[in-house]
This record gives C-alpha cells, structure tokens and sequence, in this order.
C-alpha cells in the first residue's frame, strides 16, 4: 500500500488463503523485525509446519490443514490441502482486552490491539479469553506477547514486517476500508470461477464485531480452528448469569444459617 | 451443525498457587459471612465461635495476596496494576465492573480491610474479656457490609473462570454458585474444627454442624446443576479424567451429610451427650469436607487445562 499511515483511521490485514503458499516468509519477517527469538527448534511431524501455534514467540504461524477429505473436481485434482497465515485478528470487540484488569491492552490510534508491556502483570486473564489462543506469557518479561501489528513500524509510517515479506501478497495490510472493498472483489471473481466454498471470515460484523485482521477462507472456519459466527462469544456474556446464579445461592446459604444460627428456647 | 460449543482457546495455566487461592477465598469469605451471621442472629454465648469465625477468616486472607502476587512470576513486583492502571498519559483507579479479575481484585482490597479490623476487634474483645462487640448499631452495620462482601469474594472466582472462552468454564453460569457453598460448607467444617482450641465456642459446635449439613445440600444441589449445564454445552467429556477429584469433592459432601443424620437425631437427646457425640464426629467431618472444597476446585481448574 502506497498511502501514508494515519493515525486516526482503522488499520488491519487482508489474509487471502486461497495464494498462501506456506513459504513461512511471514513468520521470519515477524520475528526478525519484533527481534522475537522463537521457540525451541522442534520437529512436529505436523505436515510442514515445525511452528506449532501461535504464542509469545510466534505472532504469524502459518497453519498447514491436510485433513480435509477428498473433494476433487476432477481426476488428477488430489485432495485439499489448506495453509493460512494465521494472526491476531485485532478485534473490533477483543475479547481479551475486554477482561484485562490492569487496562494494559488499548485501542491504538490505527484501531489495533496492542498490549503495553509496562503496565501489563502476567494475570494471564486474556490467554484465557482469546478465543484464537493468540496470546501466550512470556516467561522471560512475564508479560502478555502477542502481533502489536507492527505498532512501531507504523508509528513510522512503515507497513508491518509480514505483509511487506509476503510474496504472494496473500498477506496485504492497508486501510480497512480499502481491504475489505479487495476482498469483495476477490471473493466474486472466486465464486465467479466456480470456487463457491471460498468465503470471508471476519469481514463483516457477525464474529466479534468483526475483525481488522480478517481472511478469505476455502473451506468453514471450524476446519482453521475458527469459532464459527454461532460460536464467537465475548466473555463478558457470562457475567449476569454467573453473578446471578452466585446471588441465589448467596440468599439461600444465608437462609441457611439463619435457620441453624438463630436463638433458640433451651429445651 | 454444532450442538456444542466449539473452542480453540488457549489454557491460562492458573494451576497450583490459583487453586490454593480459590480455596483460601472461599475460606475466607464464607468464615467472615458465618461469624457475622452468627454475631447477627446467634445467642451471646455464640459470640466466641464468631471471633473464632473472625480469626480463621483473617488466617485464610494473609494466603491470598501472597499466591496471587506469586502467580504473577517475573512481572509480581507489578502486582499493584490490578488496582492501578498506569498508562501513560492515562494513570488512575482501574476497575472494570465487567471484568471479575478486575471486581475481585478490589473485592480483595477491602475485604481485607474488613478482614483484618474484625480479627484486630476480636482480639482486642478477648484480651479484655468483654463479651460485648464494639460499635453498637454501627459495629452490627460494619460486619454487614463485610458480610455481604464476603459472599461476593467467596464465589466471584467462580464467575471468574465463567467470564473467558475456556471450555467448562464459559460453558456454565454455575461456577460461582459451586465456589460459594462449597466454600461456605468448607468454612463450616473449619470452624467445627477450631472450637476444639476454644473451649468457649464448643457451645454453637453443633450448631456449625448444623449450618454445615444445610451448606452441602445446597452444594451437590449446585454440582448436580453444574453438570446438567456442561452436558447441554457438550463440554461435559473434558472434565471426566478428573472423576478422581470429583469423588473426593463428593465424598466430602457424604461425609457431611452423614454425620448430620446420626446427629441431628441426638438433639433431643441430652446437651452434653450432643455434645460428646458432636466432638468425636468433627475430624471425620472437617476432614474430608475440607480436601473435598480443594479437590471440587483443583477439578473445575484442570478441567479446562
């Protein structure tokens, strides 16, 4: 994207799967510009991917899907075989920064999620939110880590290290507005081909008010381990229930030891 | 199309100092609530048991910030940001009445507060051999106020886990409601268990026997709730390797019951026989009912993890 960064306008990836060709350059590009040393070296035997998840270490991970069953269009097509960039999704309704009790995760002037080091403590409150598992602790700082969307690199008006990185420009970061206008474009000319089970996820509001990093999918979300729209709730929906339920139980347990409690005439 | 709710979240591995925390809150809390009730609605000769419910209530609070502030590993020096948000051109008070991490991070504050003027107001009570509380009407209101807050930091852990993505934990409203009868179930069995280093409390032993029994019916009511919620959330499978800690947390719920048969039937009965009876029946009932508080927890905890 050609157009200076502004603060003030919403900012996001565009992750087209269906030209992800699992190069990983993205995982490296992330890591050499964040200067995040990556996990322990270790052989998954997990299809090509050795990087496992994302986490502290891993902001991209490119996930490799070959358990798809067999759906060719014709003889000599083989079976699917997905690969997806996965990312933090920066969420319009982050679930994450939702629960934080020490305000550590904002919404940064480029409306992504971003987790200030300094003040966040380790709760590991939104590890246990993020419905994406994108957020691990990092036992060296013992803070929260995760994608900040190149904040920095933005700050200099610089795109993020993945998106710069991708060949294939399956990964392209620019103005939402701009992003989604693409990927309405490129999920006609795909359904136009006849690729019907392409579909965008995120793009519209329907999973956590929709996500600044979003994507175009070739098969449901669940198969990418991606809460479907029925699926994607904040945690903050079980509140009244649980305070309610707890109430109940406060008014009968008081109840009871009144009853056990009370004064009694000595028989 | 998907009966059960779908998960992809990562586990937050709150594991032992988490547990140890939620079993000293819920002692915590439901010890305050008990003492009060019994300060509140009890005959004067209870008020002995109520500062022992004051002291065991101030015993299980100094756990709670150590295992939290622990919990924190190398950031714990910044334990203080969960009262405190220290952003930069953005510094003030943090509380987020939709965050219980947040609500219970306060709800410790000043229930501590409370806490440690109760236990410091029994002492000085029992150093003086008053057999009055102090403060009158507004003594009566600050151990309200206390209690109430005591209920909330008893269960709010529960809705704490409820308030994620975790599967179990979000799957269910119920997690509160379990904390807090098991935690004031548990608090009854510690306190039956303490009058015996207070001779003057042994007077309402059977009633905390009694308050007891009461507590673990209401609890397997919540468990027995609990269940139905994950089994309609199909999450139910995930916390089947902990059917160890679940007859654990069961057999402490028996335990208590049983023992409330054989001595409810003796009220009738003589006072000191009660008594008697009630006495050698304690450790066989605080016992198991106090593994049973920490296993129900350590099993709603590793359930998701």
């Amino acid at each position: 994207m050609a157009t200076a960064i502004k603060p003030g306008e919403s900012y996001g990836f565009f992750t087209d799967t269906s030209i992800c060709i699992g190069c990983k350059a993205c995982e490296v590009a992330c890591k050499e510009w964040n200067q995040l040393q990556g996990d322990e070296p270790k052989f998954l035997a997990d299809s090509y991917d050795n990087t496992g998840q994302l986490d502290d270490q891993n902001w991209r991970h490119v996930k490799f899907i070959d358990e798809v069953p067999a759906q060719s269009v014709d003889s000599g097509n083989g079976k699917a075989w997905l690969m997806m960039s996965d990312v933090c999704k920066h969420c319009k309704h982050a679930s994450c920064m939702e629960v934080c009790p020490t305000g550590a995760i904002i919404r940064t002037e480029f409306d992504t999620v971003f987790i200030q080091q300094d003040v966040c403590n380790g709760c590991r409150n939104c590890v246990a939110a993020c419905p994406y598992s994108v957020i691990a602790i990092n036992a060296a700082t013992g803070t929260a880590h995760k994608c900040t969307l190149c904040y920095d690199r933005l700050q200099g008006g610089l795109q993020p290290a993945c998106a710069k990185a991708c060949p294939t420009q399956s990964i392209t970061f620019g103005p939402l507005a701009e992003l989604q206008q693409a990927a309405d474009v490129r999920l006609a000319a795909l359904h136009s081909q006849g690729v019907a089970q392409a579909q965008l996820y995120g793009r519209d509001d329907t999973v956590y008010g929709g996500l600044n990093a979003f994507f175009l999918l070739m098969d449901k979300p669940e198969t990418y381990g991606l809460p479907n729209a029925a699926n994607a709730g904040l945690p903050s929906r079980n509140n009244v229930g649980g305070y309610l339920a707890a109430l109940v139980t406060a008014v009968l347990g008081v109840f009871a030891g009144v009853v056990a409690f009370r004064r009694r005439t000595e028989s | 199309m998907y009966l059960a709710a779908e998960h992809f979240v990562r586990a937050p591995q709150w594991t032992w100092y988490i547990l140890g925390y939620f079993f000293f809150a819920g002692l915590c809390g439901g010890c305050y609530a008990l003492a009060t009730l019994l300060r509140l609605v009890g005959d004067p000769r209870d008020e002995p048991a109520a500062r022992l419910g004051f002291y065991a209530s101030f015993a299980a609070l100094i756990f709670c910030p150590i295992l939290l502030t622990a919990d924190l590993g190398a950031s714990w020096s910044k334990f203080w940001h969960m009262l405190i948000d220290v952003t930069p051109g953005d510094t003030g008070l943090s509380f987020k009445y939709w965050s219980p991490m947040s609500v219970g991070a306060w709800a410790l504050f000043i229930l501590g507060l409370f806490v440690t003027v109760s236990a410091l107001e029994a002492y000085w009570l029992d150093r003086r051999k008053s057999a009055q509380p102090l403060g009158g009407v507004a003594g009566r209101a600050f151990n309200i106020v206390g209690g109430v807050l005591a209920l909330f930091f008893a269960s709010y852990t529960g809705v704490l886990l409820s308030v994620s993505n975790q599967p179990v934990w979000s799957d269910t409203w119920m997690l509160g409601a379990l904390f807090l009868a098991s935690g004031l179930s548990g608090s009854a069995a510690l306190m039956a268990l303490l009058t015996r280093y207070r001779p003057d409390s042994v007077f309402t032993l059977d009633r905390i026997l009694e308050a007891e029994a009461y507590f673990s019916i209401l609890e397997l009511v919540v468990l027995v709730l609990f269940f139905i919620t994950i089994i309609a959330a199909g999450t139910a499978g995930r916390t089947l390797p902990m059917f160890l800690l679940w007859l654990i947390a069961l057999a402490g719920i028996a335990a208590s019951l049983v023992a409330a048969r054989g001595h409810l039937r003796l009220l009738p009965g003589g006072r000191s026989a009660v008594i008697a009876r009630a006495t050698t029946n304690v450790l066989a009932v605080a016992i198991p009912v106090l593994v049973g508080v920490l296993a129900l927890r350590a099993a709603v905890i590793f359930s998701a993890q």
